[in-house]
């Protein structure tokens, strides 16, 4: 690990000043669970390291008056699963309680979640995260997208809670670089398949620092996430979806399927969605949806079994958030 | 000192075990004594020793799998502040060729860990990237790229050939008639991935020279012979050299030697004169420091109509790294042998590192590759597993028959065999090209099982032993506690034999300047230790006994150690504190030596153990993921010391074959070479949540236990693969070929046997 300066700020002003200073290659530190292992392998080596943590503004966990929840960005996933607010929302307490570690739930925050490296294993053994060469395209790229991945980017996003923020219609605050510097984006709009290696995996500038997410109120708690897990450690899934739905009459009015981990980015399958409009949620109609979702999947070399996943995942994750049972795992 | 030297058979004994109802120590669950030490922190491992003015080592490897070094050039990295000393090796000067991923290039030592890491990164390496190749599955590309040899082989049949017969001609020509006239023919593909050794502790030492004396703290299965290895490169004698390790984070056949990294510690230290700490980064343990040869096989077998083998063909193939090697000829079959067989085999040579001996070396891969054939013959034939097994045991060739009979009903009945049992792929079935579960639930179960054998002689081994007149006892033997309880062995024996507590008794293991005890692989440690402790102790106990007899006036034959006292056997009120009968020793304490030589026969000891698995496995149908749901393992293993540590032993075991079952591969870029998932984030390993309940039961009849003790820390891991597979195999009527079974594999099964 490079020598580097470390800041804890007290106050988000603070916060973004420290992130702000040119001459530096600045990191937010939160729980520290990928940006450490990253330093500790020199993949990123900055110059000064910002905590976050004891930012008091960004520890809450805050009900606001029209129903909405805002959750700091210091606010750990175990924090996050323990609140009674988050009740209504199984979509983001599934993900949490698949990642299945006590250490990276206590020391994980959510926003981290969003904001991590991918673990694409290339690019973790020092090679480009781009496939500029063809280096994931001929190499052994099992765990690949399947679904936009016709550029560069290849790599899938390493968001769990990703997917469900987005079903959920969640925004993001983010600050900076400035300190007047303040906007509220979708969910939907944070992550970004990089074209070339100067952007990153987010919208997220040098100097910029999400601070807070807001959940709005919950219509409902038809939302599910499934993950298809190949075993019971903290290891990323295989595929996974989020599903949020809304009933009326007993068929869906509205949906929003989310996929996971099988694309650049957390992948919004507008097929999957309308397929079920109008439907009566059982296992035919959770199957057709799992099928419209990767329709349009173009698996590289060695994945394609990850589209037969991503079809399971979304299937189950409509059983799940319509409270029936899903018949596997 | 690495060399054994046995002591004069003449100068003790005789020797025996005290019978089940007569053990007061051996037989009962006794808790690791450094449990506390271990749970609280106080342990200090190899990794937790820091001297003071140490500096610091990091080690840069190799990126590529097969290169060239052209220039190397260490003077940027020089410069970097806390940098103190920069070791090349030679085998990294300019001009050398670097067969695999990872193998360590240069040291940089500094005053700390990030200048060293900094340091290395600043190391300007100008590589010629060579063609590499790693696909050892895939042996016509081996062919193709000419990376293959001749491992071997072996036929038998009954009918011999003629004077004019060509051998070669002739065993075909019968293997051929034989397979046409079996009542069932099995044709299968079978393999086995290689995996890599990831010990939590990596490899690694603390050394500091003391004049012309070198102090290793070093993480280590070998104490006793690694100082040897230390003197050699450095030109000084083996007793020049301590070699300490009190505790060791995991070694499993990987950790018997300095290592080239060792000496390059040594090296250093002597270089700057200060100690120096130099432990593997993760990724290069999993690199570097051991790996399991990965096995793949095509066969075909015949049967009778009753299930019974007569006649197997086989060839595989696999890799040990950049030699070639493989799996061994002489594990296939695995332990039940047909009359005839051929067996054949063919290395592949890889750009990998070669392999280390991994927790029974060969046998997992035998067991895997062949026992799964033997289950597909009972699926082939719609037969119980259980009943193919069981009718194919004459076929045993360790003459443990009998043994794994008994074994198997005893597992039987601990899984619920019987009433758990389905014919193979009942639960699913194919419709519009598709595998599926016949009810709406995706999950379907399945049984299966496998059994194994290992050896578990008694390593050589020395014990001296001190009783003072105090009434202290202190053992002091170089062999080394791997974790799995062998210093709390050595206190039981020697408490079991002189009648006091495992608390009464000090233990001193862990150091070259011990008397030499074996290096702990090959399930040799056990035996040893029980050997050289129980002949000291109970020659030790005859010294003491005959002055107790004569302070009572007794004869010493009547004299028996029990509960802290010596005493008239059946008559306590005629004896002697155990502290008062010491004082009988005078001023000086009694120092026995007495040792063990690894093949001598001994009543203490023995060697040959069976052992039969059974599992009960859930699989996702549609996703192609395997839960554990119980797992049997029945264990021979002769006289149980311990049995909470060595039901612990087959638990890990165990565990270790649950995650090579399903989870663990090295895995290859096949553009690369590289080595892609060399960190324990992508290296997956079995979590507690996916071991399911293991059931352990040590088979120990009064047969058994008169043979004396046994090392187990191999037998139990050879199976779980091929008794996964199984239960697999039977839950989805389909054979999911090469384990690990990933929901990749699975699925890849599935889809063919749906279009089948």
């Amino acid at each position: 690990m490079k020598a580097f300066e470390y800041a804890e700020p007290r106050t988000e002003v603070e916060a973004i000043e420290f992130l702000s200073e040119e001459a530096k290659q600045t990191e937010v530190l939160a729980g520290g669970t990928d940006l450490v292992g990253l330093m500790k392998k020199m993949l990123v080596t900055p110059d000064r390291v910002v905590n976050i943590m004891e930012v008091p503004s960004l520890q809450r966990i805050e009900p606001q008056e029209d129903g909405a929840v805002v959750i700091g960005a210091a606010v750990t996933l175990d924090e996050v699963l323990a609140h009674p607010y988050l009740e209504s929302y199984p979509a983001i307490t599934d993900a949490i309680l698949g990642i299945n570690s006590m250490q990276l739930q206590s020391q994980g925050t959510l926003v981290g979640d969003l904001c991590q490296r991918p673990r694409c294993w290339f690019f973790r053994n020092g090679q480009q995260l781009l496939d500029q060469s063809g280096h994931v395209a001929e190499g052994d790229n099992r765990f690949h997208a399947i679904l936009g991945n016709s550029g560069p980017a290849k790599f899938v996003s390493s968001s769990r809670i990703g997917p469900a923020l987005i079903v959920l219609d969640a925004k993001l605050r983010l600050v900076g670089p400035t300190a007047d510097d303040e906007q509220w984006i979708a969910a939907a709009d944070f992550f970004v398949a990089p074209r070339h290696e100067e952007q990153q995996e987010t919208v997220l500038l040098p100097g910029q620092l999400v601070t807070h997410v807001l959940l709005p109120a919950a219509s409902s708690s038809y939302n599910a996430t499934y993950e298809v897990r190949h075993g019971e450690g903290p290891d990323d899934p295989l595929a996974a979806a989020a599903v949020s739905l809304t009933m009326e009459g007993g068929v869906v009015s509205q949906a929003r399927v989310v996929l996971g981990q099988v694309a650049p980015t957390p992948w919004f399958s507008q097929e999957a969605s309308e397929t079920l409009l109008g439907q009566a949620v059982d296992h035919d109609t959770a199957e057709a949806a799992g099928e419209a979702a990767v329709a349009q999947a173009t698996p590289l070399s060695e994945n394609g079994y990850k589209v037969n996943l991503a079809a399971v995942a979304v299937k189950r994750a409509v059983l799940r958030a319509a409270g029936i049972e899903t018949g596997g795992f | 000192m690495a060399l054994f030297q046995e002591k004069k058979a003449a100068e003790g004994g005789p020797y025996s075990w005290p019978s089940r109802k007569d053990s007061q120590v051996i037989g009962k669950d006794q808790m690791r004594l450094d449990t506390l030490s271990k749970t609280t922190g106080e342990a200090k491992y190899t990794y937790d020793i820091n001297l003071k003015n140490q500096l610091i080592g990091r080690a840069l490897g190799c990126p590529h799998s097969h290169c060239r070094i052209k220039a190397i050039d260490t003077k940027a990295a020089a410069k970097v502040p806390g940098v103190v000393h920069i070791h090349v090796f030679d085998h990294a000067k300019a001009g050398s060729e670097i067969s695999w991923q990872g193998e360590l290039l240069a040291v940089v030592a500094a005053e700390s860990e990030g200048a060293a890491v900094e340091g290395v990164a600043k190391i300007k390496v100008d590589y010629e990237v060579l063609e590499s190749f790693t696909n050892d599955e895939d042996l016509e590309a081996a062919k193709a790229a000419g990376r293959t040899a001749k491992g071997g082989g072996k036929a038998v049949t009954v009918r011999e050939p003629g004077d004019d017969d060509d051998e070669d001609e002739f065993v075909d020509q019968e293997i051929t008639r034989l397979l046409k006239e079996s009542a069932h023919v099995v044709e299968g593909y079978y393999g086995i991935d290689a995996i890599t050794h990831c010990c939590l502790e990596p490899h690694g030492s603390t050394v500091q020279w003391e004049g012309d004396k070198l102090k290793v703290y070093l993480s280590t299965q070998n104490v006793s012979g690694t100082d040897e290895g230390f003197a050699n490169d450095l030109k000084i004698s083996s007793d020049s050299v301590d070699v300490q390790c009190d505790y060791i984070g995991g070694g499993f056949g990987s950790k018997f030697a300095a290592d080239y990294w060792g000496l390059a510690a040594a090296n250093i230290s002597k270089a700057t004169g200060r100690p120096v700490k130099l432990m593997l980064d993760r990724d290069q343990e999993l690199k570097i420091a051991g790996n399991r040869p990965s096995g793949y096989l095509k066969v075909k077998l015949g049967a009778d109509k009753n299930g019974l083998v007569t006649v197997w063909d086989s060839h595989h193939w696999g890799t040990s790294g950049s030699r070639g090697g493989g799996v061994s000829q002489s594990v296939i079959p695995y332990v039940l042998v047909p009359k005839n067989y051929r067996r054949q085999a063919t290395q592949v040579k890889t750009n990998t590192v070669r392999s280390r001996a991994w927790r029974a070396p060969n046998h997992p891969q035998g067991c895997a590759m062949t026992q799964t054939a033997l289950d597909d013959l009972a699926r082939k034939m719609g037969k119980d597993s259980y009943d193919v097994f069981m009718t194919n045991l004459v076929n045993a060739t360790n003459g443990k028959a009998d043994v794994y009979a008994e074994e198997m009903k005893i597992g039987a009945k601990l899984i619920d065999w019987k009433q758990k049992w389905h014919p193979h792929g009942a639960q699913v079935v194919q419709r519009n090209g598709r595998l599926r579960p016949r009810r709406r639930n995706a999950i379907v179960d399945g049984l299966g099982m496998a059994l194994h054998t290992w050896g578990g002689v008694a390593n050589s081994s020395e014990c001296k032993l001190k009783i003072y007149p105090d009434g202290g006892v202190e053992s002091f033997c170089g062999t080394q506690d791997l974790g799995t309880g062998t210093k709390t062995i050595c206190a039981m024996v020697l408490a079991e034999t002189l009648g006091l507590t495992v608390h009464d008794v000090k233990v001193n293991i862990g150091s070259s300047t011990y008397p030499v005890s074996g290096a702990s692989g090959g399930s040799t440690t056990v035996g040893a230790v029980c050997e050289s402790h129980r002949r000291a102790s109970q020659d030790a106990l005859r010294e003491i006994i005959s002055l107790v007899a004569t302070k009572l006036s007794v004869g010493a034959d009547t004299l028996v150690a029990a509960g802290g006292r010596i005493q008239v056997k059946g008559n306590g009120k005629k004896s002697v504190s155990w502290k008062e009968a010491c004082t009988l020793l005078g001023m000086k304490p009694l120092e026995v030596s007495r040792s063990h030589k690894r093949g001598n026969a001994s009543p203490l000891s023995n060697q040959g153990v069976g052992g039969v698995q059974m599992a009960h496995v859930q699989v996702d149908v549609e996703t192609g993921v395997i839960k554990l749901n119980k797992f049997v393992a029945v264990q021979d293993q002769g006289l149980v010391i311990n049995p909470k540590t060595c039901k612990a032993q087959v638990y890990g075991a165990v565990i270790m074959g649950i995650a090579a079952a399903l989870y663990e591969q090295r895995i290859s870029d096949p553009k690369t070479g590289a080595f892609v998932n060399a960190e324990l984030e992508a290296y997956k390993l079995a979590r507690l949540g996916d071991v399911g309940d293991i059931v352990v039961h040590l088979y120990e009849p009064e047969s058994e236990r008169q043979r004396g003790v046994i090392g187990n820390g191999e037998p139990p891991a050879i199976s779980p693969k091929a008794a996964i597979a199984n239960a697999v195999c039977n839950a989805l009527g389909v054979r999911v070929p090469v384990v690990p079974m990933t929901p990749k594999r699975v699925l890849d099964a599935i889809q063919t046997a749906g279009r089948a």
